[in-house]
């Protein structure tokens, strides 16, 4: 409110057009009256989702008002967080999504790298061809991998289907193509005097990549690095597919299909799970938010 | 490493200049090649084969065992529930995406209003839907719409107003879907044209006023044909997530009732997985691709004009 105010008085202070000011006046008490409004639509489930996780199972099935806790507990914190079984999830979710960052860092860095500066036969062909890798959906993949796993398990022997590791495989299908993208904008925003000042000092290309590149590009990265972890967090299809048995669930599929047994929803329980698994994401938006919204824009607006 | 040595080597002797110069730029483009190696496997063999593997499997019969053709095409055009799937991810997508590109315009629009000072905070919160993992605040909305307990049906209550039921109803659940889609998806929008708004010349706007234009007309005349390329590529985008998605459907309706909800993903996901029909699984997904390249290819083409103009 102060905020209003004191702008309100600025544009007071300011003498000329005076019916521009006034409308002007008008058009921020609307605009903060419909962002409110659109603030609490965009709010409400999150909020409703921590009314719920403070509440006992006796509290959600009485008739009470929904939206207000009588009697706040933390009992489905101590609940799950003691609960092995959601500890594993939490644990599954964090190995793969880490692996799958750092695999995805490695391969876009260095292929971003070679597509942008280091021409070579058929490397615009690829940087198309990376950008349309990443308009292809998951759903479309899902049912011929569900087949091809089937058939190493006969062929080789190798059990690929109902691992936690396998989504290590699958998930930079996801994150790869997007990250390779935004960071061939990033690296080809470097001036080329650059590596080429440091070619001409004798610099190997590798040099140039881990000397100059990286470090200039460093924000890229690490709105690469944010994109690829939340994609890999919040994965569901691949995990529903591909595995079953809860102590291989990753957190999204583990909380839909363990806390919810048969049609006896215990909703304090899911509410807290749910929030706890978006509580890591939520935690890196909070912090690095001005990367994570550079990486958003980067993908449609770079290229 | 010896390799490189030789290479070097052949330069220093400076004998034949051109074919060494040759055998450099072969060096460079061979190791620019590794490096894209790694990238080029994830693409072939994770994407591109699979790809090309469910057109193959779309033409087996249901124990894979015997070649069909187009039998399954024909199979899916003869049933009722694909037609349904087909008007409900149009329905969906459409009805979505443009009610997405609608809040994400005006919100954007409020928050490009406001001082500078307080927009960082606001378009922080604003966002927080598209950070959560869709799965996750899908659960929040399934229990927003719960059947006995819904939140939302205790508000109307209270002013006299019989129960809505959420996810029980074809048209309700529809509905549902749409609306939870739309949530997670407008904060998107919302970011992508407030980075557009602010890249519009402030000099624009002052011409605008000075020429005595309504706010109606600085939208339409000013803001618009420069948001013209955002807004088309953003839509299309999400017009791709949209029209393949899976999770929102799956968690909060599972395709019911009586697949009144079931989208492509969703319905392939239940005949190719659930049912064990992978070949008409795989078809059914198929169906999604058509839609999918008239979106890349424009997409494709609004990247390469504006490499032009660059």
């Amino acid at each position: 409110m102060t905020v209003v105010t004191a702008d309100n008085a600025a544009v007071a202070a300011r003498p000329k057009y005076g019916s521009i000011t006034k409308s002007r006046r008008w058009a921020l008490r609307w605009s903060y009256f419909f962002l409110i409004l659109f603030a609490i639509f965009f709010l409400t489930p999150p909020v409703y989702m921590f009314i719920t996780s403070l509440k006992t199972s006796a509290e959600i099935s009485a008739a009470t008002n929904p939206w207000w806790v009588s009697n706040p507990t933390l009992s489905n914190y101590i609940e799950l967080l003691t609960q092995n079984q959601y500890l594993v999830f939490f644990r599954n979710s964090a190995i793969v999504s880490v692996c799958v960052v750092a695999i995805t860092m490695v391969i876009s860095v260095l292929a971003a790298f070679a597509l942008a500066r280091m021409k070579f036969w058929g490397s615009a062909t690829l940087a198309t061809g990376v950008f349309l890798t990443y308009l292809i959906p998951e759903t479309l993949l899902f049912i011929p991998l569900f087949k091809t796993f089937a058939f190493i398990r006969d062929a080789l022997d190798i059990e690929l289907m109902n691992h936690w590791w396998t989504l290590i495989i699958l998930y930079p299908t996801l994150t790869v193509p997007f990250c390779t993208w935004i960071m061939i904008g990033y690296f080809a925003s470097i001036p080329k005097e650059l590596d080429e000042a440091a070619l001409i000092d004798g610099a190997t290309w590798g040099q140039t990549l881990t000397k100059i590149f990286i470090p200039v590009a460093l924000p890229g990265i690490i709105a690469a690095t944010i994109f690829a972890f939340t994609v890999s967090w919040a994965q569901f299809l691949y995990p529903l597919a591909f595995t079953t048995s809860t102590d291989q669930l990753v957190l999204p599929v583990g909380i839909v299909t363990t806390l919810i047994k048969g049609d006896v929803f215990n909703w304090g329980q899911i509410m807290t799970g749910a929030l706890l698994g978006a509580a890591p994401p939520l935690i890196i938006y909070a912090f690095l938010m001005d990367y994570y919204i550079a990486g958003l824009t980067a993908g449609a607006t770079k290229g | 490493m010896a390799d490189i040595a030789v290479s070097r080597a052949g330069t220093m002797n400076g004998a034949k200049g051109r074919s060494s110069l040759h055998r450099l730029m072969q060096r460079k483009s061979t190791i620019a090649f590794l490096m894209a190696l790694p990238l080029i496997l994830v693409i072939a063999l994770l994407v591109a084969y699979p790809a090309a593997y469910s057109v193959y499997l779309a033409t087996l019969n249901k124990s894979m065992e015997r070649f069909v053709g187009f039998g399954n095409f024909t199979f899916l055009f003869g049933r009722e529930t694909f037609w349904l799937v087909v008007k409900q991810s149009c329905l969906f997508a459409i009805t979505a995406v443009i009610f997405k590109a609608l809040i994400g315009f005006v919100v954007a629009h409020f928050v490009h209003n406001i001082p500078t000072k307080g927009q960082r905070k606001w378009r922080g919160m604003l966002l927080v839907p598209w950070v959560i993992p869709p799965a996750m605040s899908t659960l929040a909305w399934l229990w927003l719409f719960d059947p006995s307990y819904s939140a939302f049906n205790w508000i109307l209550w209270q002013f006299g107003i019989d129960p809505i039921p959420w996810t029980g109803n074809g048209s309700w659940a529809r509905f549902s879907v749409i609306l939870v889609n739309i949530w997670i998806g407008a904060p998107f929008f919302m970011i992508m044209y407030l980075a557009a708004l602010k890249s519009v010349p402030e000099q624009l706007y002052e011409a605008a006023a000075i020429d005595g234009a309504t706010w109606w007309q600085r939208i339409w005349y000013v803001t618009l044909p420069m948001m013209r390329n955002i807004i088309a590529i953003t839509a299309l985008f999400s017009l791709i997530v949209t029209f393949a998605n899976f999770d929102i459907v799956r968690i909060l309706t599972a395709g019911g009732p009586i697949d009144y909800t079931h989208i492509f993903a969703t319905w392939a996901f239940r005949v190719g997985i659930e049912s064990g029909d992978i070949p008409l699984g795989a078809t059914v997904s198929l169906f999604m691709v058509p839609i999918l390249a008239v979106a890349a290819v424009f997409i494709l083409r609004d990247i390469s004009q504006r490499g032009n103009e660059a």
